[in-house]
């Protein structure tokens, strides 16, 4: 199977496909080290050592997140302030027009609902999804990375890519196979 | 419940049972799980139950069509008693949602990995809860079509809503808990529909679950982002399930009525919410694990561990009832020392005391092991917990309003059909909901389950 590819330039790059989560990270790692930057891992749950081993350190979603929530607490505040002093200021109960400690709830709702909204959309947004159509849909086996399998890519795109030298490499990190993927 | 009889219990030696059966692979999970959904087919019962609660839901759309055409007035509560079902109801069903966001966030910040094959189906749970809470105050305006003036938008009558009421704050969190709640069940579902897309077999199936799945392909890249953003939304819905409860005792406490106005109401309003929640989960994860035979994930120790919280948050109310009653007598306040007499010997003594078996003398059986381990006597006192936290709301609404400062204002309440039409119908809407939910999506986060798969772990050698 392995041998038998069907030479259709350009291809999109080289899937390895592994059955255990632990040659799958070790098979990512060598890429890595051996200096392949153009690459990507799939599996079907969160592996941190996975995304380790390719090279993805940080994300920035704490710092997204927070933004969310700075943004969300201060519209709260203001908007309260904004209607009580300015708007529309009616006494009630003679308490002051910027009666803040009345205002905490509010704000503390539009803090967290700022901070989710951001993480989620932002979370999408990162990743660039939805995206509806990716070429690595293409790999054989591919629909089993949601299942069972964990899989190594290598994009043509990458500057060390080259066809024949690069499945070589792959084969040896023990896959249960390598393939094209298409465009 | 033989297959889990654990003969060295006889002996005493204290063992755990698993959170997931032995024999497990990353296969069989996704299979098991995703079969209930893709390939088995839909069990009698979830024909029938789908059949009754929808008669119930036809019965609320009939009762909501009446309201909305006649009036709030065709309910009992009337003055002295403003407030009744519209708001026990609201309050109940918000409390049993709490229990969702709970068992998904605060549990997962805890690291208790037993939560993982129950926290998609608490989070549904939650949010069908707050979508029949919501109905209640939104039908109790009386013009619900007007619902969007409680929201502050510019508008030619020249007006703002009130930012000091506790109303208004219930509003913010009530809309920011259902969105938080919708948004986080959202993104706990992406790569389990990614799995039924992939998986479905007809076109249909992998058209719907592919566009709703966003194109999920487990990159290393997203994940690492994805689980970012679910801890951090799991770390944001912790402090907001606790203040969303907070602001619903405010809308009493606030207030000046003896029976509402008092300090303890948030944290015994909170470990309320808790308690009737987990009394829900165990009423719904009963039958739901017998009927699909997912005894495999949702082993008994989810039951025991679900019982040990009622049994503590039950103490927690039951701390807050003697509370109640130690103050209003420490108050030396004649109309709480009256509210709290009332209480005991008032014409709805009977719903007083009925509270106090239901929610702090039935449930102290639960210290015992072999009570805790009968799947059968959880379930009976997790109804006897569901009647009680209504009674609870019952003892605390319209028993305080309806005897307050005045004897000349004092009045009695009783509700009309179209009360417990209203109740009832939310019943089945809730039920409705939930088996759609069994029914199209996977009640159990699969790829959560995955990684408690033995083998899930990354096995370091040495380099």
């Amino acid at each position: 199977m392995a041998g038998k590819r069907k030479v259709r330039p350009p291809t999109y790059g080289l899937m390895a496909e592994f059955d255990n989560p632990t040659a799958a990270v070790a098979a990512a790692r060598r890429v890595h080290e051996e200096g392949y930057t153009k690459i990507d891992a799939f599996s079907p749950y969160p592996v941190e050592e996975l995304s380790e081993a390719i090279g993805v350190h940080k994300t920035y979603m704490p710092h997204v997140v927070l933004a969310g929530g700075i943004l969300g607490g201060l519209a709260g505040y203001l908007l309260q302030y904004y209607v009580h002093v300015h708007y529309y200021a009616i006494n009630v109960g003679g308490k002051p027009f910027h009666s803040w400690p009345a205002f905490i709830p509010v704000t503390f709702e539009m803090t967290v609902l700022g901070a989710g909204l951001f993480a989620v959309f932002g979370m999408l947004a990162m990743n660039g999804l939805p995206e509806p159509y990716h070429p690595v849909f293409n790999a054989p086996n591919f629909a089993l990375a949601s299942r069972d399998r964990f899989f190594v890519l290598v994009e043509s795109t990458d500057p060390k890519f080259d066809r024949e030298r690069t499945a070589e490499f792959l084969r040896a990190l023990g896959p249960r196979e390598v393939t094209d993927v298409e465009h | 419940m033989e297959r889990y009889d654990y003969p060295h219990e006889d002996v005493g030696i204290h063992t755990t049972p698993a959170v997931i059966e032995p024999g497990h692979t990353f296969g069989t999970v996704t299979d098991k799980i995703s079969s209930i959904v893709l390939r088995k087919r839909t069990p009698m019962a979830w024909w029938i139950g789908l059949a009754l609660s929808f008669m119930l839901v036809n019965m609320l759309m009939g009762t909501i069509t009446h309201l909305v055409l006649t009036g709030i007035g065709i309910w009992g509560n009337n003055q002295p008693v403003g407030w009744s079902f519209d708001i026990i109801n609201f309050v109940w069903w918000i409390g049993i949602g709490h229990a969702g966001t709970l068992i998904s966030a605060i549990l997962l910040l805890l690291r208790q990995s037993w939560r993982t094959s129950i926290n998609r189906f608490a989070e549904a749970m939650t949010l069908f809860a707050v979508a029949c809470a919501g109905l209640f105050p939104l039908l109790h305006t009386g013009r619900p079509w007007l619902a969007y003036w409680l929201f502050p938008y510019p508008n030619t009558m020249g007006i703002q809503p009130q930012f000091r009421s506790p109303l208004m704050w219930d509003v913010f969190a009530v809309s920011t808990y259902a969105t938080i709640s919708a948004l986080f069940w959202y993104t706990g579902l992406i790569p389990d529909l990614a799995t039924l897309r992939d998986r479905a077999r007809s076109r249909m199936g992998r058209i719907v679950y592919g566009m709703a799945s966003l194109g999920w392909r487990g990159s290393a890249r997203h994940w690492a982002r994805y689980e970012m953003a679910y801890l951090l939304l799991a770390g944001l819905s912790t402090p907001l399930v606790l203040s969303v409860h907070t602001i619903v005792s405010f809308d009493f406490a606030i207030g000046i009525i003896p029976g509402w106005h008092a300090t303890i109401f948030p944290p015994y309003f909170v470990a309320g919410a808790i308690y009737a929640g987990f009394a829900m989960v165990l009423t719904l994860v009963i039958p739901l694990r017998k009927f699909y035979g997912l005894e495999d994930f949702i082993t008994d120790r989810h039951l025991r561990n679900s019982a040990k919280v009622m049994l503590a948050t039950g103490l927690i109310v039951s701390y807050g009832y003697m509370m109640e009653t130690w103050t209003a007598w420490y108050s030396a306040n004649t109309y709480e020392e009256f509210m709290m007499r009332n209480r005991f010997f008032g014409p709805y003594a009977l719903f007083y005391w009925a509270l106090i078996l239901c929610n702090v003398i039935v449930p102290q059986f639960l210290w015992v092991r072999r009570v805790r381990h009968s799947t059968l006597a959880l379930f009976a006192i997790a109804m006897f917990v569901n009647v009680g936290m209504w009674l609870e709301r019952f003892v605390i609404i319209p028993i305080s309003l309806h005897r307050d400062f005045l004897p000349s204002s004092w009045g009695m309440y009783s509700p009309t059909i179209f009360d417990f039409s209203m109740f009832f119908g939310t019943i089945g809407l809730f039920f409705f909901l939930m088996l759609l939910f069994l029914r199209f999506l996977p009640v159990i986060s699969i790829f959560e389950m995955r990684t408690m798969v033995p083998g899930a772990q990354i096995k370091e050698e040495q380099q």
